[in-house]
């Protein structure tokens, strides 16, 4: 694999965005693992989950992997909660 | 029978006969996983797959019984531990013979020529400013960043592969390559502050250039 990284106008403009959302207190993905179901269960409960864990909600934001983890396990208890038909 | 509580849930699967809460357990994944993954899997394959996870899960959440810490509803945290390894199986399964190598080296040629394609002429004065956007990015990635953040910041951005496998495929997990991507983003950002840039700036001028 090279071991340069050559701008073009698409790869500049990802990489300014994400350095604007850069934030020196940034968690991991094993961190937000750990705070997950608590965030997600704030949520349920309709209370204010980015203002208990904001710094959970921040890395949502910027990784993908952790954002469809956390929708799937959001999509997955509201299935079970509501007693949803199969589909 | 009113809804189980935690501890309830906690001391039936800890029970020496523990087969009806395991039943209920499986059911209720089952249940969670068929919704959530409906729109990743085919669905001739859904219900099976999803029997796998849940099986394999429900394994997992028993070795793991003691590190519940309460923080959250058993059931969340239960379906937080079968929702991981199904995505990983699942993103396993569709990068099992992409190489990222082969993906950087297509991307590369792509871009190139989708950029003659699609740009939009615009004024020199824009060109010229976003030339030297370019530019100062292009040098600053040479100059602040250590080879082995500069192929990682590569493979993110040019590759369109996931964050996950490109750090396998790189010999890492992702939350470390999660925090080298980080180090990475924020030394960056140093350095253009010290050149009285925001990547507020930055976007600006790229936005004019591409509008």
């Amino acid at each position: 694999m090279a071991g340069f990284m050559k701008l073009t106008p698409i790869s500049l403009k990802r990489l300014v965005r994400v350095i604007a959302q850069t934030h020196s207190n940034e968690i991991g993905c094993d961190e937000c693992w750990d705070h997950l179901d608590q965030f997600v269960d704030l949520e349920l409960s309709g209370k204010a989950a980015e203002e208990a864990l904001p710094l959970v909600k921040e890395h949502l934001i910027l990784c993908i992997e952790c954002r469809e983890e956390y929708e799937a396990l959001l999509t997955a208890l509201q299935a079970m909660e509501n007693d949803l038909p199969r589909v | 029978m009113p809804p189980l509580t935690d501890q309830d849930w906690i001391d039936r699967l800890k029970a020496a006969d523990n087969s009806t809460a395991l039943e209920d357990l499986r059911q209720r994944l089952a249940r969670g996983l068929t919704y959530a993954l409906a729109s990743r899997i085919p669905p001739e394959q859904l219900d099976d797959s999803v029997q796998d996870f849940v099986q394999e899960a429900v394994l997992r959440v028993l070795a793991n019984l003691d590190s519940f810490r309460g923080e959250s509803r058993f059931l969340t945290w239960a379906t937080k531990v079968a929702v991981r390894l199904a995505f990983s199986e699942l993103r396993r399964k569709r990068w099992q013979d992409v190489s990222l190598e082969k993906l950087l080296g297509e991307e590369q040629g792509l871009e190139e020529s989708n950029s003659v394609l699609t740009d939009p002429a615009p004024s020199p004065e824009t060109q010229a400013d976003m030339n030297m956007v370019m530019n100062l990015v292009q040098r600053i990635i040479d100059e602040e960043l250590t080879e082995n953040q500069r192929k990682a910041l590569h493979a993110v951005m040019d590759s369109g592969m996931q964050l996950e496998e490109v750090a396998l495929q790189m010999g890492t997990n992702r939350n470390a390559f999660y925090k080298l991507l980080h180090d990475a983003r924020k030394r960056l950002q140093q350095r253009l502050a010290k050149h009285g840039l925001s990547s507020e700036d930055l976007l600006a001028v790229i936005d004019e250039q591409q509008r």
